[in-house]
């Protein structure tokens, strides 16, 4: 099975390249729309700002990639800011607009502390992921929750994490090797 | 968050883990790659690598290492020490790293904390703060700057901050337990997370800390044992301190 993950250019995609080595899986980095559309398993990673990351999706083309392989079903995962990304729009940046591959918006968090920073138990499951975000999804895709916030959204062929599955631990990898999997 | 963050700190030194008193009177604690594997397999929530060599060469080395811990390690990992241009910060994400840390370059040129969170987000901008007296100090402790712990806090995040390192040098390598009156007061002057650290010597120390700032950094206190994480969650743990089940 063959997995890209998304190169935006800016930060840290090695761990998630390292979590996807530790449950024997060999991803390429790209940007080329065509590697986009090929990979048997796409990753959108979570680094960078909004308005950073779709001006890179859509300099390289890669924003229309990702509609056409959304439209045909073939699987995609966002983490994080991947996920934000992949919904209408977000207050991030003075407000961007993004993919609309699923409905839902952005907004930033009202917690006492933000970014929020650390582990939570996410439900259904009841494991502890790692969360580091200061805006969180709003959005009716929503398939499971992290005090009260959005911690993963589902729609056809994608599946979107708010937390960090390759920062997770033994949960984290558990988590990924069954999204690979279910593709 | 619900759970408190227990973030063992790897002082690296030369291509190994040091720890001295009070940023002094370095002693070799061990392998950096393989401590910061031991740590995260033990339950560790996050890891700080601090490198506190001065030349360039070691610092390129220190590159190859956060590459090596990024691979083992399944935890969030913030580098630090020594970080003065963009392009370090770049160097560091892209060897690995999470998040980077700056100090004195965050107090001589405040912009550079706006410029890394604006390319890289603010949840991976972390700045260190080492304070003696409540005074911030910067170039490891050597120099006063004259401002105050939560005056200098409340600007760092103004300028986008993510996160804080705030460091005791008075509690430092001590193990008398963290500055709790500074902590409180820059935790009480800003709105994003801080992190404790300096100072622990029992598990008691830390879950004060905790109590605070519901992060704390850890170094003496695990590097001197074999089980070092294992055993200070179970501790924490019995004294009621929440922490995730690993």
């Amino acid at each position: 099975m063959s997995v890209a993950v998304v190169d935006y250019g800016a930060g840290n995609v090695r761990s998630l390249l390292a979590a996807l080595r530790r449950i024997g899986l060999e991803a390429t980095l790209t940007r080329e729309p065509r590697d986009v559309d090929a990979a048997d398993h796409l990753i959108l990673p979570g680094v960078g700002s909004a308005a950073s990351a779709m001006r890179t999706l859509r300099e390289t083309g890669v924003d229309a990639a990702l509609r056409t392989r959304f439209a045909r079903g073939a699987p995609v995962l966002g983490i994080c800011l991947g996920m934000q990304l992949a919904v209408d729009g977000t207050e991030e940046d003075g407000g961007v607009e993004c993919l609309g591959l699923v409905r839902g918006r952005a907004e930033r968090l009202r917690d006492r502390r933000v970014p929020r920073m650390g582990w939570a138990r996410v439900d259904p499951g009841g494991d502890a992921f790692y969360f580091a975000h200061s805006y969180g999804v709003v959005s009716p895709a929503t398939v499971a929750t992290s005090e009260g916030l959005a911690a993963m959204v589902r729609k056809d062929a994608f599946w979107g994490t708010q937390f960090h599955p390759e920062k997770s631990g033994a949960a984290g990898e558990r988590f990924l090797r069954e999204c690979l999997s279910a593709a | 968050m619900p759970f408190c963050r227990l973030i063992p700190c790897l002082d690296v030194d030369a291509g190994r883990v040091v720890k001295g008193v009070r940023f002094r009177d370095l002693r070799d604690m061990g392998d950096p790659v393989e401590l910061a594997a031991r740590y995260s397999a033990q339950g560790a929530d996050e890891l700080v690598f601090l490198d506190v060599t001065a030349t360039l060469e070691a610092r390129r080395a220190l590159l190859d290492v956060v590459g090596d811990i990024a691979d083992r390690i399944g935890i969030p990992l913030t580098v630090g020490g020594a970080l003065r241009t963009l392009d370090d910060a770049q160097a560091f994400l892209l060897a690995g790293a999470d998040k980077v840390a700056i100090n004195t370059a965050a107090v001589e040129h405040p912009a550079l904390i706006t410029q890394l969170a604006e390319r890289y987000g603010a949840q991976a901008v972390v700045v260190a703060i080492d304070a003696a007296g409540g005074q911030v100090r910067t170039h490891a402790g050597t120099r006063a700057t004259g401002m105050s712990a939560p005056d200098w806090a409340r600007t760092a995040v103004a300028c986008g901050a993510g996160e804080l390192l705030l460091t005791s040098i008075d509690a430092d390598g001590t193990q008398n337990g963290y500055d709790l009156a500074l902590t409180e007061s820059v935790a009480a002057a800003v709105d994003v997370p801080v992190i404790a650290s300096g100072g622990a010597g029992t598990p008691a120390h830390v879950a004060a800390a905790l109590e605070v700032t519901q992060a704390a950094l850890v170094a003496s206190l695990v590097h001197t044992r074999e089980d070092g994480v294992r055993w200070l969650r179970d501790e924490l743990r019995a004294q009621g301190v929440t922490l995730r089940d690993v």
